[in-house]
């Protein structure tokens, strides 16, 4: 698979890209400097010959039980190309003492609720993002589910109601009218 | 949290005007079409801000129906993960299922018996027939029509039949693994599928004559729910509503696998992306699937189905029973899992809905480290608000059926 996409940035943004790896399957994948991200993506959607404007996904994972175990996550990013028919595929490393990375919503508004996914299992916090919360598990959750800290079959505390005004209760088992 | 604002629309009277023709005050209204609702598809709680009868703000709120889809396939082996996949798009498990197996043995570096891709292609096209009917019927149902509905669930009754012949199950199929498939075909199995096709080509077409030219149908679909092509890019579409909105891009052709390259079928484009066009992309695919699997039914080669290395796949059973070595393998197989080597790939296939990616990372082991589904719904669900704001309530409804919103991927 072509390296052009790194090669460009690379060349475009010197500072950025701390590693290049290739993949088993021989995908061409760029280790991004955290502070490098947003101009990263920048560059990779607008640039004519580079045009990744289809966002696909973020995702992070959790390095706890692999070598080398730090920095503990990455974040990875993938986008698509329509014009040049190829992937782009992006890291970026996050420790666990500071787990921040900026937000690319300005660059792609699908980012949105793929930031929120990670922010919500792995508690990776993504700085400039709108409306960060949680998006599949409940707000009053405690913990980031996927982190491999977590148990499979963790349990939760009991939780409060939500105090929603304008609305009817009938008179039910709790004994409030 | 139910707040109301009050706007004041007044403006100065013009002069000789009554009270008759001042403007009311209006009211912001929040609602909740909440989890349980039939218009609703699956569990998808939606906070609508309402102004009259336009639709000011939506924000869909999802998570009733995950169950922890990673974190279980974190703890299985590589081929137990095969019933969580059925469960994410329900309405194709077995794309789910051959997409996950193309990723896993992509990363294996396995390559599977050209039978078993016929078999995995011809699996994959009648599992988008079934999907793409139950988003047409459902379409059709929730504007008011039921008879297309129960022609699509006929179409999808006898594909469920046959997915039955092959796999066991009508829903949760589990079928295939980690270097092929775990059953050939079943006798005869070939003729009842060219039947069950003749038979959904003639509802397909009844759909068709019902829907397509119906006035009631087009003056609620057409220009509705309008995208543009660079605003489905940017929130990440894929599929039919991304090619509704005049993108050309279709993995199957971008990236052919498996078989793919040998079959002769075409990718309907739209022009407008409304909700029409994502309609008539899923009316065209089913007629371009059935072209599909008849063509592979006819190139069908004989062969085994699975690959022949006893690390990957279970042994023959007389092996099993009579060698040392097979019983080892057996055992190795079962209790720790296919060993696939430590690694990262990004693959992904063509789904019903879009491009499903996996996200695989290997430990080394038989249990996978990471497994990530990039859901193609997912990236649709979070793009519906920007389709629907500034419409009427009404507009809603068919948004979300063209959609083909599946609780079960989007939330894993």
């Amino acid at each position: 698979m072509s390296a052009f996409a790194l090669d460009r940035i690379a060349e475009r943004l010197p500072q950025a890209l701390a590693e290049r790896t290739v993949d088993r399957t021989g995908a061409p994948w760029g280790v991004v400097r955290a502070d490098a991200l947003v101009p990263v993506m920048q560059l990779a959607k607008s640039d004519p010959d580079l045009s990744f404007k289809l966002f696909v996904s973020i995702d992070a994972v959790d390095r706890l039980h692999l070598a080398p175990s730090t920095p503990r996550f990455e974040v990875v990013y993938f986008a698509y190309s329509v014009s040049r028919n190829e992937h782009l595929r992006l890291k970026v490393r996050v420790g666990e003492e500071r787990p921040e990375v900026p937000s690319v919503v300005s660059v792609y508004q699908g980012a949105n609720w793929w930031e929120r996914f990670v922010w919500d299992f792995y508690g990776i916090r993504f700085l400039g993002h709108p409306d960060l919360r949680r998006i599949l598990m409940y707000e009053e959750f405690k913990g980031h589910p996927l982190r491999k800290d977590y148990p499979l079959r963790g349990r939760q505390p009991l939780i409060p109601e939500r105090p929603i005004e304008d609305i009817f209760r009938g008179p039910g088992t709790s004994g409030v009218a | 949290m139910a707040q109301s604002t009050d706007i004041e629309i007044a403006t100065a009277l013009p002069e000789g005007e009554g009270e008759l023709e001042a403007h009311l005050h209006t009211k912001r209204m929040l609602i909740n079409m909440g989890p349980s609702h039939p218009a609703m598809h699956g569990t998808v709680r939606t906070h609508i801000e309402l102004e009259g009868e336009t639709i000011v703000r939506m924000d869909p709120e999802i998570g009733f129906l995950h169950r922890g889809f990673q974190k279980s396939c974190e703890n299985v082996t590589w081929n137990q993960c095969l019933p969580y996949t059925d469960r994410l798009n329900y309405a194709s498990a077995l794309m789910n299922n051959f997409g996950f197996l193309n990723a896993v043995e992509k990363l294996a570096g396995i390559t599977i018996p050209e039978r078993a891709q016929y078999i995995r292609l011809i699996g994959s096209e009648l599992h988008r027939i079934h999907d793409h009917l139950t988003c047409v019927g459902a379409i059709g149902l929730e504007l008011g029509g039921f008879a297309p509905f129960l022609y699509a669930i006929e179409g999808r009754e006898l594909i469920m039949d046959r997915v039955t012949e092959l796999t066991g199950a009508r829903l949760t199929t589990s079928f295939g693994r980690v270097g092929g498939l775990n059953r050939d075909l079943p006798e005869g199995w070939s003729e009842r599928v060219l039947k069950s096709l003749d038979k959904c080509h003639e509802l397909i077409g009844e759909i068709d004559t019902l829907l397509t030219a119906n006035r009631i149908f087009v003056d609620r679909m057409k220009g509705v729910g309008v995208i543009t092509a660079d605003d489905a890019l940017d929130f990440g579409f894929t599929g039919p509503c991304l090619r509704a909105s005049g993108v050309s891009y279709d993995v199957r052709k971008a990236n052919p696998y498996w078989v793919y390259d040998r079959m002769d079928f075409g990718i309907p484009i739209g022009v407008n992306g409304d909700n029409f066009d994502r309609y008539l992309m899923r009316l065209e695919e089913l007629k371009q699937s059935e072209a599909i699997v008849r063509q592979a039914l006819k190139q069908l080669p004989p062969g085994p189905v699975i690959v022949d290395d006893w690390r990957i796949a279970l042994p023959p059973k007389p092996e099993v029973y009579g060698t040392i070595e097979g019983v080892i393998a057996h055992f190795k197989l079962v209790m720790e899992g296919v060993p696939v080597p430590a690694g990262e790939v990004y693959d992904s296939t063509e789904a019903a809905n879009g491009e499903l990616g996996w996200y695989l990372v290997s430990d080394g082991s038989g249990r996978p480290y990471k497994v990530h589904v990039r859901a193609p719904g997912f990236a649709i669900m979070s793009g519906l608000p920007h389709m629907v704001v500034g419409r009427m309530l009404a507009d809603l409804i068919p948004t979300f059926d063209t959609i083909n919103m599946i609780g079960g991927e989007v939330e894993q």
